[in-house]
């Protein structure tokens, strides 16, 4: 990685390196590059004595670049090279309708959906938690320590306890996953907002006090607008969280549906190709979602008054 | 909160253990209250102390606390008795509330109290969420036992603990191989390869350009994923989990490592370059020094998300124990109080390991402003 990087800036000092595009987005791509030249090399090497032992299996004459075609084409080799993952995922995508168990738009919907309403409670439940623990001094001292010690603790291994139980209870489906994320996600959001809401400097709500306002035009106001930035940062992190929480809680008990259930089944039968085009619908919903989040400030910054 | 009203919920507080003394504590045919002598007189002080801290304005939280204790530990005794679990009925309940009302009518006016001293606000710090904690935990206990809730949906603590406390040996084997093996090993190999990736990425601004959103889109994806091709690839033992452990912890150190080696101001730097430093010099003395709480503060993110890591891939296959394995399991066998077990050894091990980690960052970075006061 570090040597292909390397080389390219070396000497010579054309006028089109300076250029902003140049400069901000030629080291991406070279990385990039390099990884994805990593990752073939990798393919390569690792599949290469799953090839020959399937060459000499069959006891058929090979040369060395069927060798290394055989680690471009494998069915199920120990790494798949990328374009062999994309052509899974392309296929996988768009050569099934949507509503199809092979599609993995399908499955793909299965988790986001689960994954929306665990943000969306772990939102609510953030923030209302927030407010309280900002308006009463009783559970700032007493609620805050827990909350932060809940997240010391790896909550995801409550995960299956949560689906058996609300399975007992005949609760199946999606809101068991979704609450496994909105527990989860709700914590960076209460942070957040316990600060945000705090934001103000006492000379503000001095002023607010000056003008007679109650704690509701106080939180209204003043503490809401000072606490949107803070909002958004928070929600960036939640909605990952949330989307990681929907996939784990996919794991342990055998979901039928979602890119958890795809990991689990790829990794039983040995699919490695499903598995990493799960992974790359997963990465993809994931950048997708921040990207929302980040719609969303810019619109709410613009609608307040921020300049673009 | 206001005396009047903290008055008037010590006086509903001693209503409510007197109610218990009048009303039938089962749905069953059970022994009164009155005849238990102990309990009797447990109740009868709960009553005394709660109507005594009615009367002096619940200046003293010590009064109604004891009063608190007593009704507690008598509605914890009569669960005792095979009539009343899972079958109590309104009496039984009065106290439970009334004990409830006074508990946590102590924990506000000991959170409202603004001590002058350092020791004693570290104290009272420390003594309220712990006793929020004993209501909620009580609580728990009072409500499963009392209701008969099914120990399948949700045992009561003192089941799980009981459990802890009988199945010690599986659960030290689990420690070690998810804790000791798994997560250890991940982690120092993920962090330190973080931190040395980012040192380069920093001496060499080219490759932090490109690392540096590259490392920024990683660590927000769902990283766990991996754990099935981790384990396809090093196996069901520890090293695959150190795998999805390092593969984790590596992103989180790396952007936060590249932001506090550049977290150094210019007069440091321009400091080190009249004392004419070398790299080597500068990044011991200077950079590495400044990065420190960026450092430490990757460090405790990843503590916690290495044990989740490590839980996770186990799901995916392990030799026959192992925390996530156990959880599994057992959740699968409706054994749910040995998952409780696993969740507090889980807690008690990553509250350690994060303890650990907060322990050395203030023993090392003492000099930065968060920690003067």
């Amino acid at each position: 990685m570090t040597s292909s990087a390397l080389a390219f800036p070396a000497s010579g000092a054309g006028t089109w390196r300076q250029h902003p595009l140049v400069v901000r987005y030629a080291p991406i791509v070279t990385i990039v590059l390099a990884l994805i030249t990593i990752w073939y090399v990798a393919a390569v090497l690792m599949n290469l004595a799953l090839v020959r032992g399937g060459f000499e299996r069959e006891e058929t004459p090979y040369t060395v670049s069927e060798l290394i075609a055989g680690t471009m084409s494998a069915e199920r080799p120990l790494l798949p090279a990328p374009h062999q993952v994309i052509a899974a995922f392309t296929d996988s995508v768009f050569g099934y309708v949507p509503t199809a168990p092979r599609s993995l738009v399908y499955h793909s919907m299965v988790t986001l959906s689960a994954t929306l309403l665990g943000f969306a409670l772990g939102a609510v439940l953030g923030i209302v938690l927030a407010l309280m623990i900002v308006h009463s001094r009783v559970l700032e001292k007493s609620l805050l320590p827990w909350i932060i010690c809940s997240q010391m603790v790896p909550i995801l291994a409550l995960a299956p306890i949560f689906v058996v139980v609300l399975g007992v209870m005949g609760l199946q489906g999606l809101l068991p996953k979704s609450i496994i994320s909105a527990y989860l996600c709700f914590f960076p959001i209460t942070i957040g907002m316990v600060k945000g809401f705090t934001a103000p400097d006492p000379m503000q709500l001095d002023l607010m006090r000056t003008w007679s306002a109650t704690p509701r035009q106080v939180l209204a106001k003043l503490r809401w607008p000072s606490a949107v930035p803070y909002l958004f940062a928070s929600l960036k992190v939640a909605i990952t969280i949330s989307l990681i929480g929907a996939i784990v809680a996919e794991l342990p008990t055998g979901a039928e549906a979602g890119i958890g259930a795809r990991l689990l089944a790829g990794s039983y039968y040995g699919q490695t190709i499903q598995i990493w085009s799960a992974l790359l619908a997963s990465a993809i919903l994931a950048s997708g979602l921040i990207g929302l989040v980040d719609l969303a400030e810019r619109l709410v910054g613009l609608r307040m008054g921020a300049r673009p | 909160m206001n005396p009047r009203r903290l008055r008037l919920g010590f006086i509903l507080a001693a209503a409510g253990m007197l109610l218990g003394l009048v009303l039938p504590p089962s749905g069953r045919v059970v022994a009164p209250l009155t005849e238990r002598p102990i309990l009797f007189a447990l109740t009868v002080a709960a009553v005394l102390l709660f109507a005594a801290a009615a009367w002096t304005g619940g200046s003293r939280a010590i009064v109604p606390g004891i009063g608190a204790l007593s009704g507690a530990v008598t509605t914890l005794a009569l669960l005792h008795d095979a009539g009343i679990g899972s079958s109590a009925a309104a009496g039984f309940w009065a106290m439970v509330l009334a004990v409830w009302l006074g508990a946590a009518l102590c924990v506000i006016e000991l959170a409202s109290r603004r001590p002058g001293g350092g020791t004693s606000r570290r104290v009272l710090n420390l003594a309220v969420p712990l006793l929020f904690g004993a209501i909620v935990f009580y609580l728990w206990e009072v409500l499963v036992r009392g209701f008969g809730v099914s120990p399948v949906i949700l045992p009561a603590p003192s089941a799980a603990a009981a459990r802890f406390a009988a199945s010690l040996p599986t659960l030290g084997q689990d420690l070690v191989q998810t804790f000791v093996r798994g997560v250890l090993i991940g982690y120092v190999i993920g962090c330190g390869a973080g931190l040395l990736v980012a040192i380069l990425a920093h001496r060499f601004a080219f490759l932090g350009r490109g690392l540096l959103p590259l490392g920024n889109f990683f660590s927000a994806l769902p990283l766990v994923g991996v754990a099935p091709i981790m384990v396809m690839w090093f196996g069901f033992d520890w090293p695959s989990k150190a795998a999805v452990v390092a593969l984790v912890t590596f992103f989180p150190t790396l952007v936060n490592t590249l932001a506090g080696l550049s977290a150094s101001g210019h007069m440091e730097r321009d400091l080190m370059r009249s004392y004419g430093a070398d790299y080597r010099q500068t990044l011991t003395k200077l950079y590495l020094p400044a990065a420190l709480p960026f450092i430490f503060n990757a460090l405790k993110i990843n503590a916690t998300l290495a044990l989740i890591g490590a839980i996770v891939a186990e799901f995916f296959g392990t030799p026959t124990q192992g925390i996530g394995f156990r959880i599994s399991t057992e959740a699968g066998r409706m054994a749910i109080d040995m998952v409780w077990a696993e969740i507090a050894l889980a807690a008690i091990a990553g509250m350690a390991f994060y303890g650990i980690v907060a322990l050395a960052e203030r023993a090392t970075t003492f000099w930065h402003p968060s920690y003067r006061t």
